[in-house]
């Protein structure tokens, strides 16, 4: 019993808080329990998901991406604007994927060659991303999906074998990026980079590449997230890059135990920290807890996860490197 | 075609030792302009603050002409104030980032203790001395929370406050939600309460003077309490606090608590001023307080920041902030501008903390001019004083392998020798046969040059920290370890850095040299391509037990001995390859006076002999090549930028000699071992009963060379104290 103890870390904690959650629900309340309502709730966490498996590529290789919910919000309503104003919806889209990728560019190139911290680049590239795109590109705070978009609609309110594309896309990405980071060489190098930037350096990692790699990957990743999310509710509204959002993107990531170190976890971790969000967001609103309510108790149920952990796995004073907040 | 090299050589020698113009212009450029000093700014710690600085001038100076009204009185009065309600918060942030901490949670914290101010106030009427206190009560307690998860419970900082920012949040929306209509239509009538929202004093408004005064008090809590090196400690290194015994959760634990503190006060000044009971206040604070932290220059992670750098970005920030919405700039734009010079302040910053040693390294190092006449001969055989011989080639070698780095070799009045080592203890040899060493004591540093005094005890200088005495018992005092600042320099020359010899005067006065206040240690070397007259003299008077620079600017002051007549000391100054005397008594009191002008090598110390002559061991030789250098300054200056500093072309320290000289400076012998064997180098000798033990700072080993035609009876101790 007691090395089952030992061995949990915080990926275990978090799935059987999971678990215990889910059953509780299940028992408790009426209509948890069966099969529209765990699609439903799939869905609801869905772009949160993808966005959470985008941002843990920069979270392993010891970064993070503060302007993600602005690159998403803003590159989909140009895309979406430029193709509503009667541009063909391929060619919006790629300036669309441009524009997020030129982004994730500007980020990598800052982190990797101008060697700012990653929390402040991209806190600035962030303001910067929201700032031009309202200021020069964009003409009102909410940009309506229009019928030029065709069948890409399906993408937020179709069905695949009754499941909705959202939670297809969240699958199919988490699948994408999971291989990426096991079995590419990028992959790899991205955990040795996250692991111990020095060392990848002296081994002959190509680091400042393969920084700038993971943020305009992660950047793509918002534009699909946001592509999803718009073609659901039918409209992206730009002011979401001045939400509590992207908090709930790296709480996401990291409470499934991707460490803020680098190095360490991968895509499953976000993907059990995403059904933990979505299964307790799914009872609360089943329960009809009002939403400022359902924040205040995710925060307890949160705090508790950490804490778990710690007292598992408490701090070695002797091994935890410098600078690791 | 070497004969031609050698006639351009030999040109270019003649030019610049002749007087030519050119040669006059270095040499008052080197004398009258001061560029040592840029590398003396360049390392002093204040200088970090200058970035950050000259940001801030940079946007006071764009915004104030682009953006109309900007200096009008009532704007910078409310900026003013603005700037003191957002550096409380700065100033917290400030203090756990220094922990190695962060905390997110300080925007909703403030919402909650704006919240809670404005209910005491409008709805419970309640004086406002109690609001304050129950409000910095309140976020004090979050804070404590924060505290306990993070410093005792160990968790991760990041992570929890982020989650303490969205509870807190929603616990604050929710408190909103039931109590904001009661809140708006309250009113609460105060003269103390409209003060702390819109008073001021002498036209500087009240949350700023209450800032300024957090400020002075942050900034000595910081760096002159145990409690605030603790935080640095911590932050700078974590492990290595634990290790040293830091109660590291304690310590971060009460980082956060005052963190909570300083939101509980801005928040209150703010509800204060507005008495805003919307949901809008601090939303997005822990990322104004942050980039003002680090626009500040504050590094993530701990360790390395100040309260000045603190309050610069909280001014960098909220000017900003002002300038934007007074621009009334279109949506969008505001942000686009914020984010921008926050990039460029964060790149900035990074380049210069990454390259300020770089930097540092090129322009510290400022060689002058300095002209040696040409050096006397000594050639073997030559009719000159110095000539070469082998009079050192049967030294007997004592204590080999026993001792590390003599500089220099001492005896009590019972005949034991003492010498100091590179390991910073003072090893003993006892008398009268002198072969095994051992440990006397242990100071730290290296011991460099000794002396006895009255009471048979040994004052040491110790190379890296000051004057010290070794009494009978072995026991260890420091005597003293800083002097009189001098008050137009930029290094702070009060620490004794490079302690180097000492003699004792007939009054108990010790003086000692300290051979240069630009390098220490490890980097003395460093001194001779500058030859810049940057030592000095210091007297330590025991019965006033106070310590006094007597004589300033002197190249390299190495040895010192107390002349026989009481009266002055002898002081060798090495790179100038002379010999000097101070008077500190009699009718030339205070007096410099040159002894031996040109030696033929680089004098180290001085001691007395037994017939009324004086000891001194040269430690290496004079060469041509390096006297034409000292001549070009920018040669050395480019040599010290250039190339690696092993290849650097230094003093030869490698071969010495030994010469005796009398009271005026004339020559009378010179020891020399040619082939280098049995005692390579020497930085010291002193006789004792006949014999003349040697000492050298690269050395293994002590020499004893037995002496011919002396008194056989003589010590040291004797000649300066009496017999006993």
């Amino acid at each position: 019993m007691k090395s089952i103890v030992k061995n949990l870390n915080q990926e275990m904690v978090v799935f059987l808080l999971f678990v215990l959650i889910f059953t509780i629900f299940s028992v408790l309340l009426k209509g948890f329990l069966n099969a529209s309502n765990l699609v439903l709730l799939m869905q609801g966490v869905s772009v949160l998901g993808i966005l959470g498996a985008g941002m843990c590529i920069v979270v392993i290789g010891r970064g993070i991406d503060l302007s993600m919910v602005a690159t998403m919000a803003l590159s989909v309503a140009w895309a979406l604007q430029l193709n509503g104003e009667g541009m063909n919806l391929p060619l919006a889209l790629a300036i669309g994927i441009a524009g997020a990728l030129l982004v994730g560019l500007i980020n990598g190139l800052l982190i990797a060659y101008a060697e700012i911290p990653p929390l402040f680049a991209t806190l600035a590239t962030g303001a910067c991303v929201y700032g031009f795109g309202r200021f020069q590109l964009i003409h009102s705070d909410l940009v309506y999906v229009t019928p030029a978009v065709g069948r890409l609609v399906e993408l937020g309110q179709g069905r695949l074998l009754g499941i909705p594309m959202p939670v297809i896309v969240f699958g199919v990405v988490a699948a994408i990026i999971a291989f990426v980071l096991h079995f590419t060489k990028f992959g790899r190098f991205t955990y040795a980079v996250g692991d111990n930037y020095s060392t990848a350096r002296v081994t002959g990692v190509p680091v400042r590449h393969v920084l700038v790699g993971q943020y305009m990957l992660t950047s793509i990743i918002a534009f699909i997230a946001g592509l999803t999310q718009a073609m659901t509710i039918s409209s992206m509204n730009t002011r979401i890059s001045d939400t509590l959002l992207i908090y709930d993107v790296i709480l996401v990531v990291v409470l499934g135990g991707v460490g803020l170190t680098g190095g360490r976890g991968s895509v499953r971790n976000v993907v059990v920290g995403t059904l933990l969000i979505g299964t307790f967001l799914n009872g609360m609103t089943i329960m009809d807890v009002q939403y400022t309510m359902q924040n205040a108790i995710k925060s307890v149920i949160l705090l508790a996860a950490i804490v778990i952990d710690t007292m598992i796995n408490p701090r070695d004073e002797q091994t935890s490197q410098h600078g690791d907040i | 075609m070497s004969g031609g090299n050698t006639n351009a050589s030999m040109n270019a020698q003649s030019n610049i030792s002749s007087g030519s113009l050119s040669d006059r212009l270095v040499r008052f450029r080197h004398r009258w302009i001061p560029t040592h000093m840029i590398g003396e700014v360049l390392s002093k710690n204040w200088i970090d603050n200058v970035v950050p600085a000259v940001i801030l001038v940079l946007i006071v100076a764009v915004f104030g002409s682009i953006v109309p009204n900007f200096f009008l009185p009532a704007n910078v009065s409310d900026g003013a104030r603005q700037i003191g309600e957002l550096g409380f918060v700065v100033l917290g942030m400030m203090f756990v980032v220094l922990g190695g901490g962060i905390d997110l949670s300080v925007g909703s914290n403030f919402a909650l203790g704006n919240l809670l101010a404005l209910a005491l106030t409008n709805v419970f009427n309640l004086p406002v001395e109690i609001v304050f206190v129950a409000v910095v009560f309140t976020c004090s307690f979050v804070g404590l929370i924060n505290g306990l998860l993070i410093g005792v419970l160990r968790l991760r900082a990041f992570l929890t406050t982020l989650v303490m920012l969205i509870g807190l949040r929603a616990l604050v929306d929710t408190l909103l939600l039931k109590y904001a209509l009661v809140i708006s239509a309250g009113y609460y009538d105060n003269a103390v309460w409209d003060f702390m929202g819109g008073g001021d004093l002498f036209g500087i408004p009240s949350s700023l003077i209450l800032f300024i005064v957090a400020a002075i008090g942050m900034h000595i809590v910081i760096s002159r309490t145990r409690f605030g090196w603790h935080v640095m400690a911590v932050g700078g290194s974590r492990r290595s606090a634990h290790n040293a015994g830091i109660s590291l959760r304690r310590t971060v634990c009460s980082t956060y608590v005052i963190c909570g503190a300083f939101c509980g006060v801005s928040a209150f000044f703010y509800a204060a001023r507005l008495g805003n009971g919307g949901s809008y206040p601090g939303v997005g604070l822990e990322v104004l307080a942050l980039t003002a932290v680090i626009v500040g220059g504050i590094s993530l992670g701990g360790g390395r920041g100040s309260v000045v750098k603190a309050v610069i970005g909280a001014m960098i920030v909220q000017i900003i902030n002002l300038a934007v919405v007074q621009l009334g700039l279109q949506s969008g734009a505001g942000q686009l501008v914020l984010g921008l010079i926050l990039l460029a302040a964060i790149g900035f910053d990074v380049r210069w903390v990454k390259n300020r040693d770089k930097i540092l390294a090129r322009v510290y190092i400022s060689p002058t001019y300095f002209e040696l006449p040409p050096s006397p001969s000594t050639d073997a055989g030559s009719a000159s004083p110095y000539a070469a011989n082998d009079r050192l080639h049967d030294v007997e070698v004592i204590g080999l392998n026993q001792v590390d780095g003599p500089e220099d070799v001492v005896f009590d009045s019972a005949g034991n020798l003492y010498c100091g080592d590179r390991l910073g203890n003072i090893m003993r040899f006892d008398g009268p046969d002198h072969q095994q060493a051992r440990i006397f004591a242990h100071i730290g540093g290296h011991p460099l040059g000794m002396a006895i005094d009255r009471d048979d005890n040994i004052v040491v200088c110790v190379g890296g920290m000051g004057l010290y005495r070794v009494r009978h018992d072995a026991s260890v005092e420091k005597l003293t370890d800083e002097t009189n600042r001098s008050p137009f320099s930029i290094i702070d020359d009060s620490r004794l850095r490079l302690t180097d010899d000492c003699d004792i005067a007939p009054d108990g006065r010790i003086f000692f040299s300290e051979a240069t206040i630009r390098f220490d240690m490890a980097t003395w070397p460093s001194d001779a391509l500058e030859c810049r007259g940057s030592g000095r003299i210091v007297c330590y008077d025991p019965a006033k037990k106070t310590t006094r620079t007597v004589a300033r600017d002197l190249t390299f002051p190495n040895g010192i001995t107390l002349s026989f007549d009481g009266k002055s000391i002898l002081f060798s100054e090495s790179w100038a390859c002379r010999v000097r005397r101070y008077w500190f008594d009699g009718p030339k009191v205070g007096q410099i006076d040159t002894v031996i002008d040109n030696l033929p090598g680089y004098p180290d110390n001085i001691n007395r002999a037994s017939d009324g002559t004086y000891w001194m061991a040269l430690m290496g030789m004079r060469s041509p090549a390096l006297d034409l250098a000292l001549r070009v300054p920018g040669f050395r200056k480019r040599m010290a930028q250039e190339v690696a500093i092993d290849e650097w072309l230094y003093p030869n320290i490698n071969t010495g000699c030994i010469v005796r000289f009398n009271e005026s400076g004339v020559i009378v012998e010179s020891l020399w071992d040619r082939a280098g064997t049995n005692h390579p180098m020497i930085t010291s000798m002193r006789e004792h009963k006949g014999q003349l033990y040697i000492g050298g700072i690269f050395n293994n080993r002590i020499g004893r060379l037995k002496l011919a035609g002396v008194d056989s009876d003589w010590t040291g101790p004797k000649s300066y104290w009496g017999g006993k």
